[in-house]
C-alpha cells in the first residue's frame, strides 16, 4: 500500500520539476503557458490522488469523506485552470504580443 | 392556457431536480455532519439555490437525452486521461531536452470545427488545453479555433480524433 | 511514512523557489501572472502534506480547497485587469 502511494506521489513530484524547470526554459511567455498550465495540473492530480489513498489506511466514515474532499479539488482544478490558462493567454493576444518563432533571440 | 402552463412547469421541474441533487451532494461532503439540524439548514439552502439557479446549469428543458448523454461523456473521459497522459510525457522530454531550443517550433494553427452547441464546443476547447503542446487562443460562436501548438508534431493532428470523440459524446453526427 | 513527507514538501518548497525567480525577473506582466499560477498549485498539494503531517487532514483539505479557488479567481481577476492595458513589451 505505501510504495503504491509512493509511487503516485513521486510521479507527480516529477511533473512538478518539469513544470518548474519548463517555467524558467522556454522562451516566450505563450510557450511557457505549456508547462505552467498543464504539467502542474497532471503533478497535482497525481500526487494528491496518491495522499487520498493514504488517508485511507485507517478506514473511517472521516476518513472516507476526507479523501472525497481530496479527490473534490482535483477535480475543481482540472475545470479551473484551463479556464485561467485560456484568461492569461487571452489578455496576452489582446495586449498585441507576437508569439515567439524560430530563430528568434529569447525573451 | 392550462396546457401551457403544464408545459412551464415541467420546464421548470426537472432542470431543478438535477441541481438539487448535485448542490446537496456537495453539502453533505463539504459539511459531514448527519444530525438533524445541519441536514435540514443543507435542505433549506440547496432548495432556495437551485431555485435561483437551475436555469443556468441545465439550459435546455429536455431532461431525456440528458441521462444518456451523460453517460457518453463519462464514457469520453478515460480516453482523454490516456491523451493527457501521452502528451504530457512528451512536453517533459522537450522540457527536459539539452537541445531544447531547436526541437521547439511554435506556431498558430487555424481550423474550422464543425460542432455546433456552446457545450461542446467549450468541452473542445477545454479539452485542447489540457491536452499539452496545444493551447486554445481564441474560440468564435461558429467554431472557428485558433491554437497555439509548441511544436509541428502536436499542432498536426488536430482537430482530428478528438473532435470525432466529442461529436459522438454529445450527438451531433 | 512521515520522513517521507517531509522531505517531499521540503522539495516542492524548492520549486517554488525555482519558480518564484521567473517572478523576479519575467519581461512581463503575464509572465508573473504565470508565476503566480504554477506556485498556487504547489501550494495545494504542500497544505495537504502539512495536514498530513500534523494528523489535522480534515481541517487543512478545507483551507487547500478554499485556496485552490482563491487562485483561480486571483488568476483571472488579474488576467481580466491587465488585457485592456496596451504595450505590456515596454514593461521591465
Amino acid at each position: 500500500m505505501d510504495i503504491i502511494v509512493c509511487l503516485f506521489l513521486f510521479a507527480g513530484l516529477f511533473f512538478f520539476t518539469g513544470g518548474a524547470v519548463g517555467i524558467l526554459r522556454f522562451p516566450d511567455f505563450y510557450s511557457r503557458l505549456h508547462p505552467a498550465g498543464k504539467l502542474d495540473t497532471l503533478g497535482l492530480l497525481l500526487s494528491l490522488i496518491g495522499l487520498a489513498l493514504f488517508n485511507l489506511h485507517h478506514f473511517s466514515l472521516g476518513a472516507l469523506l476526507t479523501s472525497a474532499k481530496i479527490i473534490l479539488i482535483v477535480v475543481f482544478v482540472f475545470l479551473a485552470s484551463p479556464t485561467a490558462t485560456h484568461a492569461i493567454v487571452d489578455a496576452g493576444v489582446r495586449a498585441g504580443l507576437a508569439p515567439w518563432t524560430k530563430g528568434e533571440e529569447r525573451r | 392556457m392550462n396546457k401551457q402552463e403544464q408545459e412551464k412547469k415541467s420546464f421548470f421541474f426537472y432542470p431543478f431536480l438535477a441541481t438539487f441533487i448535485i448542490m446537496f451532494g456537495v453539502w453533505v461532503l463539504l459539511s459531514g455532519k448527519f444530525d438533524l439540524f445541519h441536514i435540514s439548514l443543507g435542505l433549506i439552502s440547496c432548495a432556495i439555490v437551485s431555485y435561483l439557479s437551475a436555469d443556468l446549469l441545465f439550459p435546455s428543458p429536455k431532461i431525456g437525452g440528458l441521462l444518456g448523454q451523460w453517460a457518453r461523456f463519462v464514457r469520453y473521459i478515460p480516453w482523454l486521461m490516456i491523451e493527457i497522459m501521452k502528451a504530457n510525457l512528451h512536453v517533459t522530454y522537450l522540457v527536459f531536452h539539452p537541445r531544447m531550443m531547436e526541437l521547439i517550433d511554435p506556431r498558430i494553427v487555424k481550423f474550422q470545427s464543425k460542432l455546433t452547441s456552446d457545450l461542446a464546443l467549450v468541452t473542445f476547447a477545454n479539452s485542447i488545453t489540457l491536452t499539452p503542446g496545444t493551447i486554445t487562443v481564441d474560440v468564435s460562436l461558429d467554431g472557428d479555433f485558433k491554437v497555439h501548438a509548441i511544436d509541428k508534431a502536436s499542432g498536426d493532428p488536430l482537430p482530428g480524433e478528438m473532435e470525432a470523440r466529442i461529436s459522438k459524446a454529445f450527438g451531433e453526427d | 511514512m512521515d520522513t517521507i513527507f517531509m522531505y517531499c514538501s521540503l522539495y516542492v518548497a524548492f520549486l517554488m523557489l525555482l519558480s518564484l525567480y521567473r517572478g523576479l525577473v519575467g519581461p512581463t506582466v503575464l509572465d508573473r501572472m504565470i508565476c503566480v499560477n504554477a506556485i498556487g498549485s504547489k501550494t495545494t498539494v504542500v497544505l495537504v502534506l502539512i495536514g498530513l503531517l500534523y494528523h489535522r487532514v480534515d481541517m487543512f483539505v478545507d483551507i487547500a480547497l478554499a485556496y485552490a479557488m482563491l487562485n483561480f479567481v486571483a488568476v483571472l481577476a488579474a488576467s481580466r485587469y491587465f488585457q485592456k492595458r496596451k504595450g505590456l513589451h515596454d514593461e521591465v
